[in-house]
């Protein structure tokens, strides 16, 4: 198999108007994914499915990630003139981050025996425009991960044919995996409450006892 | 026949006496019949005591009824989902009474390992009356067998008439419970309040 460099140079040259970001991993498992854009989504999949040297035919696992807004603190120095003088400045800078939800699927060639291959599909954000293309058409495997993602991540994926909750019931509204979930409040005794079960427990203490 | 001695010489001598409580609840208590259903992990416990090496037939109980209206007992054995719990409780409501509830495991008296979760039930005891709990992850097919023996011992002791009767031959007895329905966030209702309530927190750091 070719490396991530060179598969994206083929996937733009194949699909016309696709656009591919290689996203780095720096964890010790150095796994980089392509980042592939909403529009040629599927477009991209059928030619690493049916490209007669890539043959991804087997797409193992497809999993949601919830990036919400973050801010993020960046110490960046430059170069100042300060009372006639030129200084090296520090200044922090806040910048804050795309918030968006992800699709991860990972693929792999049972007939060449390569992969993973790690392709990832990015939201516009995380409130309304939450529309992804559904990659069950080109791999039959996809259908209940992506109802899965469907259910915990609130991600639509257009053509799917059956998209439906599978994990929580019909009437479910929320999206329990992501990050700014609320879970219900059914109380359950604790006889050593910690951390975030203890501020949970406190709840439920009796009004006395709390004042 | 409340002289034990007199008893005692008399079935030395050959001559079985009883009372028709007595029989009546020998035979309810040698006959419990479980509902054959598992939800988890706790139901491959259940079914190793009902083979050969545990064998449930010893007590009576091996016929594992696959329709909840030939079933006395229900073993929830595992752990209790919010999708499936108005499933268990409607299975309930559909035994035929005297019916008894065996909450087998961690999770099925109490949410378990997965209690901090959003889609487990902290409890079975929040919808349906419980008779035995059996604490374990999961309870040794042995544990199983010592919850039916003192369901056997209960079954025994309960008197036909007056208070703590069985509920069979108490008319005003609640023999169904409500069904809790989907809601769009948790079960609608969380619990049913005449079964069940928040055990008081005393606690105060």
């Amino acid at each position: 198999m070719q490396t991530l460099e060179q598969l994206k140079v083929r996937l733009e040259t194949a699909v016309p108007g696709a656009r591919i970001e290689i996203v780095p991993n720096g964890s010790p498992a150095n796994q980089p994914s392509l980042l592939i854009d909403r529009e040629h989504g599927r477009a991209v999949a059928k030619f690493l499915r049916d490209d007669s040297d890539l043959r991804f035919d087997y797409a193992s696992n497809a999993t949601g990630v919830d990036w919400p807004e973050k801010t993020i603190k960046e110490k960046i120095k430059t170069r100042k003139i300060v009372d006639g003088v030129e200084k090296e400045v520090e200044e922090v800078v806040e910048k804050k981050t795309a918030a968006y939800l992800e699709a991860v699927y990972h693929l792999y060639s049972m007939a060449l025996g390569h992969g993973p291959l790690v392709i990832r599909l990015r939201t516009e954000n995380r409130s309304d425009k939450v529309t992804l293309p559904s990659l069950t058409p080109i791999w039959r495997s996809c259908e209940f991960q992506e109802r899965e993602i469907f259910d915990l991540f609130g991600i639509v994926f257009e053509g799917h044919g059956d998209l439906r909750r599978i994990l929580m019931w019909d009437e479910f509204t929320d999206h329990p995996m992501r990050k700014d979930y609320v879970d219900p409040d059914d109380y359950e005794y604790e006889p050593t409450p910690h951390d975030r079960v203890l501020e949970r427990a406190r709840l439920h203490y009796p009004p006395e006892a709390t004042a | 026949m409340t002289d034990d001695k007199l008893r005692e010489e008399l079935s030395r001598q050959g001559i079985l006496a009883t009372t028709f409580a007595e029989l009546y609840n020998w035979g309810r208590k040698n006959s419990i019949w479980p509902l054959q259903f598992g939800l988890a992990c706790c139901a491959i416990e259940m079914i190793s005591a009902s083979m050969a090496r545990f064998d449930i037939s010893r007590f009576g109980a091996e016929v594992f009824r696959p329709s909840p209206r030939q079933a006395d007992l229900m073993i929830v054995a595992g752990t209790v989902t919010k999708k499936m719990a108005p499933q268990v409780v409607r299975l309930y409501d559909q035994m035929p009474e005297p019916k008894y509830v065996i909450a087998m495991g961690a999770c099925a008296i109490s949410g378990g390992p997965f209690k901090q979760g959003y889609n487990v039930l902290k409890g079975i005891d929040r919808y349906i009356p419980v008779d035995v709990h059996i604490p374990g992850c999961p309870p040794r097919p042995e544990a199983l067998l010592d919850a039916l023996m003192f369901l056997q011992d209960k079954i025994e002791r309960q008197p036909l008439t007056g208070p703590g009767r069985p509920r069979h031959l108490d008319v005003s007895a609640p023999s169904e419970f409500p069904v809790p329905a989907f809601g769009a966030h948790d079960l609608v209702p969380t619990k049913n309040p005449a079964l069940w309530q928040e055990p008081p927190l005393t606690r105060q750091d």
